[in-house]
């Protein structure tokens, strides 16, 4: 059987790559982009629409391109205390997740990612689809000390179910008592039954479930989700979706230039306890003593559209750039993440094709559980 | 499908420029080309009084992905703007050929509407891309 989440390479050429759930996006009018070598719905009629549905009800996302990555072995702790710059102690209980950029010697970000725990011996990684390759490369390469064998999981597939409807939707169509498990999860943590996974986590800054599945349910449980009124969404909403909620892209608003310090993750990192060496650690400790820049959000008070790369210019001259910008359907504003110098006060210009923007800057988080966060907005 | 009305003219840049009775030229973009763009967001329009050369950018229409640069397909002067895309620049999606006009031109030479495609012409050179 082919695994339909590799990719494959037929009459000397490498084929776009696409998840189990290509037919039915493409069933389903989706708009489909290469998105990184992948096959993938950027939405299926008006991205603004997708938005709203999972900020007021319910929407879901075929994630199934990101990276399962399962780590067995009797010193799967002490490897994971190790590779990542969070600190998998913190998970006391099972099905507990935690959030953690994985860095380089240099503190630069390799990538960010959310590890499950499962049980002593078991811990399971949520990595991003572009890094894949360099990723498991990575992670394989520092496991050998350990005794821990590192095993990616490419026949599962993996659907998003987003907003304050999303659990009373998926519940009921979970196989056998799943359902009444993941019903009682408390946010940040999983369950699972069986080669089904379900994690209270999301990339949307509202409830939810992320659910790992095996490939060949998946198609069924996309299906059954829609019957029951749940609206498909494409990677254009994910995009606004976790720009509004503050969440980071990674080869946008980090990559392995970058450490957690300047890129609004400095939260990530567990420096205690003090003796736990990480891959990255005392780089980043220097660099914590020179970093003079910080991660911030930007709303653009002017009308327009504030993008990535354009240039913030401080009320003192100095410069920071945007990482990510875009329009918040929630607030009708643009909006944007920014690496900006530490002097930035409450508000900047940005150069928008020649032309000098006011922008307000705020804390890099601007709606949660449909709620703006901004206040006097 | 996209629609194409054959009342009007078009340019390989996907603006449409529609001759009216009083000689002047009303332009906007296909609905190809806001299918291609997705939910449109902001328009930045042409100042009223502007001249523009044909093939000048003068106006910007910006999805949530990308901005998109309005280019003039006659040389003129503006003589309108749609002032209420404004505060609703999707009125272009949903109505790209009529309530979405965007600018009007006093063109100066109407000949140079010669140079562009007529509805067919437009949609064999979208098949095509």
């Amino acid at each position: 059987m082919v695994c339909a989440c590799r990719p494959f390479f037929v009459l000397g050429k490498w084929m776009t790559k696409k998840t189990i759930l290509n037919d039915a996006h493409r069933e389903l009018g989706a708009r489909m982009v290469d998105f990184g070598g992948w096959d993938m719905p950027v939405n299926y009629g008006s991205q603004i629409d997708e938005h709203h549905e999972v900020r007021k009800a319910v929407g879901m996302f075929d994630v199934s391109h990101m990276t399962v990555i399962d780590i067995n072995g009797t010193q799967a702790k002490p490897f994971l205390q190790y590779l990542l710059a969070n600190d998998v102690t913190k998970l006391t209980r099972q099905g507990h997740a935690l959030y953690s950029c994985m860095l380089n010697e240099t503190a630069g970000i390799i990538d960010d990612l959310i590890v499950y725990f499962l049980d002593d011996t078991h811990y399971r990684m949520v990595v991003n689809a572009s890094t894949r390759d360099k990723d498991l490369a990575w992670i394989e390469k520092q496991a050998g000390p350990f005794d821990v064998t590192v095993n990616e999981r490419p026949t599962l597939a993996m659907i998003a179910v987003q907003g304050p409807k999303a659990r009373q939707k998926v519940c009921p169509l979970l196989p056998d008592r799943l359902g009444f498990s993941a019903a009682e999860i408390k946010p940040f943590s999983a369950c699972w039954f069986g080669e089904w996974f379900v994690g209270r986590t999301g990339y949307t800054g509202e409830d939810g479930f992320e659910i790992i599945l095996p490939e060949n349910k998946a198609e069924g449980f996309w299906k059954q989700l829609l019957k029951v009124g749940v609206k498909p969404c494409g990677l254009g909403a994910r995009d606004t979706l976790r720009l509004e909620a503050g969440m980071n892209l990674y080869g946008q608003d980090m990559d392995e230039s970058k450490h957690p310090l300047e890129s609004g993750l400095g939260w990530t990192v567990a420096w205690q306890p003090e003796d736990r060496d990480f891959i990255g650690r005392s780089a980043l400790e220097a660099k914590k003593k020179q970093t003079n820049e910080q991660f911030v959000g930007l709303i653009l008070e002017d009308k327009g559209i504030l993008r990535g790369h354009q240039t913030v210019v401080l009320d003192d001259g100095l410069k920071g750039e945007i990482t990510s910008g875009g329009y918040s359907p929630t607030m009708e504003r643009s909006i944007a993440l920014a690496r900006v110098p530490a002097t930035i006060g409450k508000t900047c210009k940005i150069d928008i094709r020649g032309k000098l923007k006011e922008a307000i800057v705020v804390k890099p988080c601007f709606v949660r559980q449909g709620k703006v966060q901004i206040e006097n907005e | 499908m996209s629609n194409t009305p054959d009342d009007r003219k078009y340019a390989d840049s996907h603006e449409w420029a529609l001759l009216e009775a009083d000689g002047n030229v009303r332009v906007g973009i296909t609905d190809h080309a806001q299918e291609l763009l997705g939910d449109l967001v902001f328009v930045e329009l042409p100042e009223v009084g502007q001249s523009v050369g044909k093939g000048d950018e003068c106006s910007v229409v910006e999805s949530v992905k990308a901005a998109s640069d309005i280019y003039s397909p006659v040389t003129g002067e503006i003589v309108a703007v749609n002032d209420s895309l404004e505060d609703s620049p999707e009125v272009i999606n949903d109505s790209p050929y009529d309530d979405g006009w965007i600018f009007i031109i006093k063109p100066v030479d109407t000949a140079e509407l010669d140079d562009l495609l007529e509805a067919d012409g437009y949609e064999s050179f979208t098949e095509d891309e």
